[in-house]
């Protein structure tokens, strides 16, 4: 029998929805040390398959046990370049605990008594970026022979979210000169934007981004590759490309109404939130409105991090929390972490399962005032492998708000791919690469993250950047 | 050409302050936009690190300079933010160029109608018609002759050049939309396009009149915006019953098609959010 399960230290519910401070809190040595003992040191580590960029969970966790916390980081490193992001966001529950042998078989998710190991990532990333601790650079580029273009052998990654941040660092820790260019002021993507600051605080996120700049990598922000620069352009000033574009562009429900005044898209939302930092308006001069009533359409992390960020601008500004989700399916289909599920939940979000929205009805002068659904029941499994949401006749109820926020999913941003037509995309307009080299249909350029393939984690998003990175690589040294 | 120049404000002027109104015009360094921007494309652009993102209609290029002019009415917080800036000064964002550009073709016969800040907005449009071989006319209207900007560049860009103003001290007494329907209803005048960018009220009016007469009319809308690059949708308008982003989709639009009941009140979302921040600086000033 083992031992239970090291919890992380969390601030109190009633605490936190005042404020962005982070929730979940770090795990001292003594707790790291615990959690760590916990683990079985299984001769046929599986937990690691369950690891999208397959870090050495086993060796790792072994080297917390001895106090190597240094090890502990660089075996991290060698598979992962941003320990402290992934071991605060993973959703480690589909993932390595998920695979992990104390998860009990046939569960949907990680059971509790699994390893945290995201805390344990956590732990070891944050000791790295604490005591300033540098991997040293493989130069691999020494030892090859640098062609096409050997008098430039410079990458260039578009995009600076998870994908693009990832192959950049993969590709200067071999020694490669990468520079990102990046369309918003600051870069991050949706770490940036999208994820709330009490779930992956600024700090962290800048930490990582400076540990890539003593890499050698160059970042370049306010520049819209497409339009200030083409991909040909690139293409000429560059030895190879890698396009991070990400999932960009918001989809809506396409109902009566979405349009009226207090109607948000997550994005909008959350970009108002965290990367113009509304929070903290008129310091900030952007504003963003918050209601007496909000509900928060969908069940996935996005769904889940605006509602909680509304929740707290509520109480911020001196009204009751009341903010409700609703999703189509139920409480076990929803995509969205269950620590965050959990968190919502202890934070007095209410949900309303089994509801499709149908209409947005407004008042004389376009504002928002009540959500006209239907409820459902679920059918069969769809290619998703989740029960379908079926519409029950004669279900309609109506329910008054006065700010509704939509996350429902995103689409690919066409902004390059429609100037370039050489790029082939698919029906959705993501890019299709080969799947084994990351290479799209043009010559030197590589793809990977949300543009390819749709939405996913930012740890499978980075999983697709190494690969495109190794690709990278082979395709200079050719 | 070094990083530190992009951005820089390299010339400004004040092309009208009048009656409460200021209409500031600022030369910016950045080469790449200049390079790239076509007629009816924008910026999007921040004042200060803690700004807004706001989006601004670049008026004119000058290519080996590498640097663009924006004119901006200071109109609400940041424009006046905007106004602040000095030569030396940097924005501390400039993303661009963003959106579609307006079709350039020849048309025939194409009428242009600016109001307010609209005027410097058509400029760079009716410019570029002209050069396609367009018979060009323009209409602009303003408060007041003092609030009247561009005048010589756009009778440069035009074959024909009509002035309203409110008071009535500088052309025709009146609106715009008034000298727009007197020359489209002239038997022996056909015309084949108008573009307008203006106050929500004279677009919708130039909407109107050009259905009833039948003739295609464009407008450039000036929906709230964010990032500027498809990602929020905070600039979402209805067009012909369908939604669509003004900032990848637009800013220009068929008049027709647009619903202007939802666009002035999308535009209003943040109205007292506005007023608090103006006075709560102003007191501060």
């Amino acid at each position: 029998m083992t031992k239970e399960a090291i919890k992380a230290k969390e601030l109190s519910p009633l605490k936190r929805i005042g404020n962005f401070q982070e929730v979940t809190l770090a795990y001292g040595e003594e707790e790291a040390l615990e959690e760590a003992k916990r683990c079985l040191q299984c001769k046929n580590p599986v937990c690691i398959s369950g690891c999208p960029v397959e870090i050495d969970i086993k060796k790792f966790i072994y080297q917390i046990t001895q106090e190597d916390y240094k090890g502990a980081y660089f075996t991290i490193k060698e598979k992962n370049n941003f320990a402290s992001i992934c071991g605060r966001i993973c959703p480690a529950e589909y993932q390595c605990r998920k695979t992990c042998v104390l998860t009990k078989t046939g569960e949907p998710f990680a059971s509790p008594e699994a390893i945290n190991i995201h805390f344990l990532e956590r732990f070891a990333g944050d000791y790295g970026i604490e005591h300033n601790l540098q991997p040293t650079v493989n130069r691999i580029s020494n030892t090859v022979t640098l062609g096409p273009k050997p008098e430039i052998p410079k990458v260039v990654v578009v995009g600076s979210g998870p994908a693009g941040l990832c192959c950049a660092g993969e590709l200067a820790r071999c020694g490669i000169k990468v520079v990102i260019f990046e369309s918003l002021h600051k870069p991050g993507g949706v770490l940036r934007y999208g994820i709330p600051i009490f779930r992956l605080p600024q700090d962290v996120l800048e930490a990582e981004i400076d540990y890539l700049k003593t890499l050698g990598v160059e970042i370049v922000t306010n520049i819209v590759i497409g339009r200030a620069k083409s991909l040909e352009e690139l293409r000429r000033e560059f030895s190879a490309v890698f396009l991070g574009l990400g999932a960009g562009v918001p989809y809506f429900l396409n109902i009566k109404g979405e349009n009226l005044c207090n109607i948000y898209s997550a994005n909008e939302f959350l970009t108002r939130v965290n990367l113009m930092g509304a929070y903290k308006f008129p310091e900030f001069h952007t504003p963003v409105n918050i209601g007496k009533k909000i509900i928060v359409i969908g069940g996935g992390n996005t769904a889940m991090d605006a509602a909680r960020v509304a929740l707290r601008l509520q109480k911020m500004n001196k009204k009751k929390p009341d903010v409700r989700i609703f999703y189509r399916r139920s409480e076990v289909e929803m995509p969205a972490r269950r620590l965050e599920i959990v968190h919502a939940k202890e934070e007095g979000l209410k949900f309303e399962f089994l509801v499709q929205p149908i209409e947005f009805k407004g008042n004389s002068k376009g504002w928002l005032g009540k959500i006209k659904s239907l409820r459902c029941k679920l059918g069969e499994l769809d290619s998703s492998g989740r029960r379908r949401p079926v519409a029950l006749p004669g279900s309609k109820f109506n329910m008054a708000c006065d700010m509704a926020i939509i996350a429902v999913g995103l689409g690919a941003n066409k902004i390059l791919t429609s100037v370039t037509r050489e790029l082939e995309v698919d029906k959705w307009g993501d890019i299709i690469v080969n799947s084994v080299t990351m290479e799209t249909s043009i010559k030197g350029v590589f793809a990977g993250g949300d543009i390819v393939g749709g939405e996913g984690t930012v740890i499978e998003a980075m999983s697709m950047a190494k690969k495109g990175a190794r690709s990278i690589i082979k395709y200079l040294s050719s | 050409m070094t990083l530190n120049m992009m951005m820089k404000i390299v010339e400004k002027s004040i092309l009208a302050d009048t009656s409460g109104v200021k209409i500031v015009r600022l030369e910016v360094f950045f080469p790449s936009v200049a390079q790239k921007i076509k007629p009816g494309q924008f910026v999007v652009v921040m004042a200060a690190q803690e700004g807004e993102r706001i989006p601004l209609t670049v008026v004119d290029k000058d290519i080996a300079k590498g640097t663009i002019i924006l004119i901006v009415q200071e109109a609400g917080f940041t424009t006046r933010l905007i106004g602040k800036l000095n030569p030396g000064d940097s924005f501390y964002a400039l993303l661009g160029p963003l959106g579609q550009a307006t079709p350039i073709k020849r048309y025939g016969k194409v009428v242009l109608v600016g109001g307010g800040v609209g005027i410097a907005e058509i400029y760079p449009v009716a410019k570029a018609l002209k050069e396609a071989g367009n018979q060009v006319e323009i209409i602009v209207g303003a408060k007041e002759r003092d609030l009247l900007i561009l005048e010589r560049e756009l009778k440069a860009a035009s074959d024909r050049f009509f002035v309203a103003t409110d008071n009535g001290s500088y052309g025709q007494r009146g609106f715009t939309t008034d000298i727009l329907k007197e020359l489209l209803l002239k038997k022996d005048e056909k015309y084949d396009l108008v573009y307008a960018v203006g106050p929500i009220p004279m677009m919708e009016k130039v909407s109107l009149i050009t259905k009833d007469i039948g003739i295609k009319a464009i407008v450039c809308l000036n929906a709230l915006m964010v990032d500027g690059t498809g990602m929020c949708g905070c600039c979402r308008v209805s067009i012909g019953g369908k939604t669509k982003f003004s900032c990848i989709d637009g800013p220009d639009f068929d008049a027709h098609l647009v619903d202007w009941q939802e666009l002035e009140a999308r535009n209003r979302i943040y109205q007292e959010k506005e007023k608090h921040i103006c006075n709560l600086y102003k007191s501060n000033d």
